[in-house]
């Protein structure tokens, strides 16, 4: 057993070009190959779609005849296809799933075996961000497309349900499938930060749950900020009809903060691992 | 021959504390280079500023001619070991070597000669959380020669390894030596490196105590003395006394600085004393470490503050 000779002095010239996509597929293998990885993802589809699920059922299981005019009159059917409930518990978790994926490097020393390997952090950071986006995009469209599928089929027990086709149908499919890279990346940045466990959960909490229940829309000010948060977006783009309130905003406006977040998310990743130690 | 890591002014300080203060040294291929030091003397700061994980607060360091930070990938240039534990336990062996690997653009049959070069073949797809220490060490010996690299770092790399492990380690870095590597090896223990290495590079609280071979080394500071054992000490004691000798008797044995083995013997055959034991005993390469490095030790024990 002895390793192929070394080709000394090292010529360079012949080694395979730096490729951003190698990164891209090394940080794919370190994702997959955590158990926490699918477990996490698993146990947050169930989450999600049942929660979803239950309040269907229960507007399946006290339907009255009557209900029929102001349900389809107020859209209650899209409404039901993702619930706030479950966007925030989508939210939470998919913001953990994305701060793990730095912080867990950095709670381990894995960041320093990395950081050796791959002199070029920010490239490292971009390719985290890139796996990160595209994995829990995915998550989000099987997430979302489930919710419908499954509401849709419940509610079609009492001949309530929407189809994919309804005006509003696929906004709302879309918005909640886009929520998971927004948080997941917002996740990631986060870590990037702040390094430690503890404190990233605890930021990623205070960000994405507890800053949009503070930022009422009673003074204009605070409608403003509570716009901008990724939450409030997907508030403004799952209601298929919302009523009038006192600060109007666009679901076009929805949709940049969607794509604003996403994009300082990676700026921020990317950035802050340049000029720091380790 | 050209210096491959290059150290010029080195100098890191964390706040008030100053971790490595003007090194200056130069690594050359082709030997295995000791760096040695009492606990928190600056050898693992200085390996992280080799790096480039650590920025320097002063001074320069490079590799092959540049900044090891300048470099887009690092692995087929610098393979480094620098804590076992800088894994994380949740991926299997194969798993992690292979992330490693990917990102630089080596070839995925690598990862299976390199388990098997350092005996984790048949656990390759175990869970690295259930490694011991020598196997983790293992694994991150496996990670450095993963490139296939002319400059090799590693710190503390014989820590929980067992004799044979030891003895491993001791060949592959002297094999990776012959064959026009760069080898540059951290320890706090000289006994360590005194069957490793060929050249030393020793540091004391962050700064260079000495660079040299370990020949000149260990002619440093080395005390001789001549160690006998007679039954008759205290005549022998009196005589050498009297030809200039220091000499420190303990019942029958006599320690002898200042007169060499020779002239011992030669007093005794004179006056017909019976001599059972005549040797010359000189320091060790330990004691040699320990006496360059014994005013620069960081935490020492016995001391009452």
């Amino acid at each position: 057993m002895t390793l192929a000779p070394a080709a000394l002095p090292t010529a360079e010239a012949s080694w395979p070009r730096a490729r951003f996509t190698d990164l891209v597929a090394a940080e794919w293998i370190k994702h997959r190959s955590l158990r926490s990885t699918w477990i996490a993802y698993t146990a947050a589809l169930l989450a999600v779609v049942g929660f979803n699920a239950g309040v269907a059922y229960d507007t399946y299981s006290h339907w009255r005849p009557e209900d029929r005019v102001p349900f389809a009159r107020d859209g209650i059917a899209l409404q039901e296809a993702f619930t706030p409930n479950a966007a925030m518990l989508m939210a939470l978790a998919l913001g953990a799933v994305g701060a793990l994926v730095v912080v867990g490097e950095y709670a381990t020393g894995t960041d320093r075996t990395t950081f050796a390997a791959v002199p070029a952090r920010g490239s490292v950071m971009a390719a985290k961000a890139v796996v990160v986006a595209l994995v829990t995009t995915v998550f989000g469209a099987v997430a979302a497309g489930a919710s419908f599928a499954v509401t849709q089929g419940i509610l079609e027990l009492r001949d309530a349900g929407a189809s994919p086709g309804d005006p509003g149908a696929l906004r709302i499919v879309l918005a909640s499938a886009l929520l998971a890279p927004v948080c997941a990346l917002t996740g990631l940045a986060l870590g990037t930060l702040l390094r430690h466990t503890a404190s990233t959960m605890v930021a990623t909490v205070l960000v994405l749950l507890v800053l949009p229940l503070f930022l009422t829309d009673g003074r204009r000010w605070s409608a403003v900020a509570g716009h901008a948060l990724p939450y409030r977006a997907w508030l403004r783009l799952a209601d298929p009809s919302p009523g009038p309130v006192a600060f109007p905003w666009t679901t076009g406006g929805a949709w940049t903060v969607y794509a604003v977040w996403a994009c300082a998310a990676c700026a921020v990743a990317v950035a802050g691992v340049r000029a720091r130690d380790r | 021959m050209n210096p491959v890591i290059d150290i010029s002014e080195l100098t890191k300080r964390y706040g008030g504390t100053t971790a490595v203060n003007g090194l200056t040294f130069t690594v050359h291929p082709g030997r295995v280079t000791g760096f040695l030091g009492p606990n928190g003397s600056g050898k693992s700061t200085t390996l992280r500023m080799i790096l480039g994980l650590d920025r320097p607060t002063g001074g320069t360091v490079t590799v092959a001619g540049r900044p090891f930070r300048d470099r887009p990938r690092g692995l087929r240039h610098v393979g480094a070991l620098l804590d076992a534990h800088d894994v994380h336990g949740g991926r299997s062996a194969e798993a992690h070597l292979w992330a490693l690997a990917r990102g630089n653009g080596i070839p995925r049959g690598r990862v299976g000669e390199v388990l098997r070069e350092v005996g984790l073949a048949d656990v390759a797809r175990r869970r690295i959380g259930g490694f011991s220490l020598g196997m983790r060490q293992r694994l991150g010996i496996a990670s450095a020669l993963l490139g296939d690299p002319p400059v090799l770092l590693f710190d503390e790399p014989l820590n929980g390894l067992d004799p044979e492990g030891v003895k491993w380690v001791r060949d592959l870095f002297r094999r990776l030596a012959a064959e026009g590597r760069t080898v540059f090896v951290s320890s706090h223990l000289m006994s360590e490196m005194e069957h490793t290495a060929d050249q030393l590079v020793v540091i004391g609280r962050g700064e260079l105590l000495a660079a040299e071979s370990l020949v000149d080394f260990s002619a440093r500071g080395t005390r001789r003395h001549v160690a006998v054992t007679t039954p008759a000490a205290t005549a022998l004691r009196d005589l050498l006394t009297a030809e200039g000798a220091t000499v420190h008797a303990e019942g029958e044995r006599l320690t002898v600085t200042g007169l060499d083995a020779v002239r011992v013997s030669e007093i005794a055959r004179l006056h017909a004393l019976p001599v059972h034991e005549l040797a010359t005993r000189t320091a060790s390469l330990e004691e040699a470490f320990m006496e360059l490095t014994a005013d620069r030790v960081q935490f020492s024990g016995g001391e009452t503050r």
